[in-house]
């Protein structure tokens, strides 16, 4: 097993014919990923790397059956593109573009829970489940099919550490960046919820940092909810303070969003906190 | 993009609320000039991008344009929490009778609009949200139909009993909302919203965030951007697709994505280093952008040595490696640089980077434990 995606995930590629689109789509058939259909208006019956594309998704669902989705979209484009994808019925959609404003999120986020469709990121690196499937732009070769479940809101420092877990045999079972932005489809809890009933996952290393209250958040749900073991790591203990959000911001979420307080909501519910990322394999193992 | 308070109260007043007549000044005589225009009493109020002016004696009450003159002259040019004051507002004092406060911020956790309102307003404002939350009235914004004017309504009931206020009251919360979605703000706020002993109201301070993502659709409020010096540079370095933040330290570091640059900094702290910046050169960096990386860095007199900490993902290590080795042959860079590389094309970088004198490092920790040691010396 594994989450969200992996053998069965049949994947549409939402801007093929850019640049990044197709290099990447290229990236994803060399791991294994199923990539059925790509999308681009107006390139309609062209080929990227032998995948057919198609003038809108609904017709690449319609004619190939992609039930996954990944945008390749610049942030002008990417709103329509996550309206049209969960119009469509893709039940998973990837959001890698970034830069699109909080307001149109809010409406979008909204739109897609009418829908039943889950959204990982924007400004994700996508999701890996090793050996399975890859519906992203990380680097498929660091990875290894293994016991643990990886929620990110960081991109390289993921890879930092998973590469890790990797060189220590322990492996990820699947592996998704959530992205870095305040409004984000998938957060730390609905990830945990999924890794809960996953068997192949034996553990989970949640990667955070500074800025919002969703490790705390997270810390509350493992208390109650969550059985398996936790490590955590926390980036920008050191960061400079002082990009406060006024008052709403700190009466919202009763805190500043620092390391300091992450840290301290995961150590009062059991997460061993790592105090640099080579350090989360060893409390892993110590608790495994 | 944080504003000011006069430039979030001309927002306020397109919008139509009440906001007490005001205008900038940069020099004592052109606040003399204003005052005398405004007629007393009025208020000569710091224009600086952090919050706590009053207790930093950034906002002065005076009676006379005399005393604007001179109440200018010490706010000018006075430090608030590292910042330097080079505009006042000076604006009509109102008769304050009662303070509430209403805010709107993008709730990460609801993923909406989100509306406060507290009928205990003023600069203690975050104290009784810690203290006595049930005074925060918050609601949760249905962001296709918006705030409905009933849902004002019930709001402006908590602030306060008399129903002409409220009506006033609903009527200002319904006009933020308005300002709030199409400026782009990530946060509105009026704090005090304050009640005169005649019953008027008021929004005497103002603030507003815009959404960074949203500012290509603003153009009239990019144009209220105001940057310090320290910020200049970053946003030099953010034209060229760098993220930059200058700090104390001596350690320069050039890391790929964000969390990775965070936590790179976090270990130079643990080894007992300082870093002396942020550094993001993002994904898929040219050499050009490795160059540009390594200029700003010699420009700060202060590093002593440079550690680079890649992980190649769409970032490809042989084109930081080539990046590199172009700075050498075009810049005199005369500081040691560390180097950690894992990741795309790692084995052709190193082969890239052996013809050079750089200092590779096995791990993270490694990196960092030996830019501290030579940065020492």
């Amino acid at each position: 097993m594994s989450i969200l995606i992996d053998k069965s995930t049949k994947l549409a590629v939402q801007g093929i014919t850019g640049r990044d689109g197709s290099f990447h789509t290229k990236q994803m058939l060399e791991y294994g990923t199923h990539v059925v259909a790509g999308v681009t208006p107006g390139k309609g019956g062209e080929q990227v790397e032998g995948v057919p594309v198609f003038n809108t998704v609904k017709e690449a669902v319609e004619q190939t059956g992609a039930n996954t989705s990944i945008l390749f979209v610049p942030a002008k484009f990417a709103i329509d593109a996550i309206y049209e994808a969960g119009d469509a019925g893709i039940r998973l959609i990837v959001a890698v573009s970034e830069g699109i404003p909080a307001l149109d999120m809010v409406k979008v986020v909204a739109f897609l829970d009418e829908k039943g469709s889950d959204l990982i990121g924007p400004n994700s690196p996508g999701i890996i489940s090793p050996g399975k499937s890859k519906v992203g732009i990380l680097p498929g070769q660091i990875f290894k099919q293994g016991l643990i479940g990886v929620i990110s809101r960081s991109g390289t420092l993921t890879y930092e550490i998973v590469n890790h877990l990797t060189n220590a045999e322990l492996g990820e079972s699947t592996c998704l960046g959530i992205g870095g932005d305040p409004i984000i489809g998938l957060k730390f809890i609905d990830c945990l919820e999924l890794f809960s009933k996953d068997e192949q996952t034996k553990g989970v290393v949640l990667i955070g940092e500074i800025g919002g209250s969703d490790e705390e958040e997270a810390a509350v749900y493992i208390k109650e909810n969550f059985k398996k073991p936790v490590v955590s790591f926390i980036a920008g203990l050191t960061a400079p303070p002082g990009k406060r959000m006024g008052h709403a911001g700190a009466i919202v979420s009763g805190g500043t969003g620092t390391a300091a307080e992450k840290i301290k909501a995961f150590e009062s519910v059991g997460v061993a906190v790592a105090k640099e990322p080579e350090e989360v394999v060893k409390l892993l193992k110590e608790k495994l | 993009m944080k504003i000011h308070e006069y430039q979030a109260k001309e927002i306020f007043k397109r919008f139509g609320i009440p906001v007490p007549d005001g205008k900038v000044a940069t020099t004592p005589e052109e606040a003399e000039k204003i005052a005398n225009e405004l007629g007393s009493p009025l208020v000569v109020k710091a224009q600086v991008h952090v919050g706590g002016r009053g207790k930093a004696g950034g906002v002065k009450l005076v009676k006379t344009p005399g005393e604007a003159k001179e109440a200018a002259s010490k706010i000018l040019g006075l430090d608030i929490k590292g910042l330097t004051v080079k505009k006042v507002l000076i604006t009509k004092a109102i008769d304050i009778k009662d303070e509430a406060y209403i805010g709107y911020i993008v709730d990460r956790r609801s993923k909406k609009p989100l509306v406060m309102v507290s009928a205990a307003g003023g600069i203690d404002i975050e104290e009784v949200a810690r203290e006595t939350p049930e005074k925060i009235h918050k609601f949760v914004i249905d962001p296709f139909y918006g705030l409905l004017p009933h849902q004002a309504m019930e709001l402006a009931l908590k602030l306060y009993n008399d129903i002409k206020l409220v009506r006033k009251a609903a009527d200002v919360i319904l006009k933020l909302y308005k300002a709030f979605i199409s400026v782009d703000a990530s946060l509105s706020e009026i704090n005090p919203f304050v009640v005169t002993p005649d019953g008027e109201i008021w929004a005497v301070d103002a603030k507003i965030n815009i959404d960074d993502n949203a500012l290509v659709r603003h153009p009239d409020i990019e144009e209220m951007r105001d940057v310090t010096e320290a910020e200049k540079k970053e946003l030099d370095a953010k034209s060229k697709g760098l993220s930059y933040i200058k700090l104390d330290g001596n350690i320069g570091c050039v890391v790929n994505g964000a969390g990775l640059a965070m936590a790179t900094m976090d270990l130079i702290k643990k080894y007992g280093g300082e870093p002396a910046n942020f550094l993001d050169i993002g994904g898929s960096s040219s050499p050009e952008k490795v160059v540009n990386a390594l200029n700003i860095l010699i420009s700060d007199k202060n590093v002593k040595s440079i550690f680079f900490n890649i992980f190649g993902g769409i970032t490809r290590c042989d084109d930081v490696a080539n990046g590199i080795v172009e700075a050498l042959s075009k810049l005199t860079i005369n500081l040691p640089i560390v180097i950690k590389l894992a990741g795309t094309n790692e084995d052709e970088a190193k082969k890239i980077l052996s013809q050079t004198e750089l200092i590779t490092a096995a791990s993270m920790a490694d990196g960092a434990k030996k830019s501290i040691e030579i940065a020492g010396k």
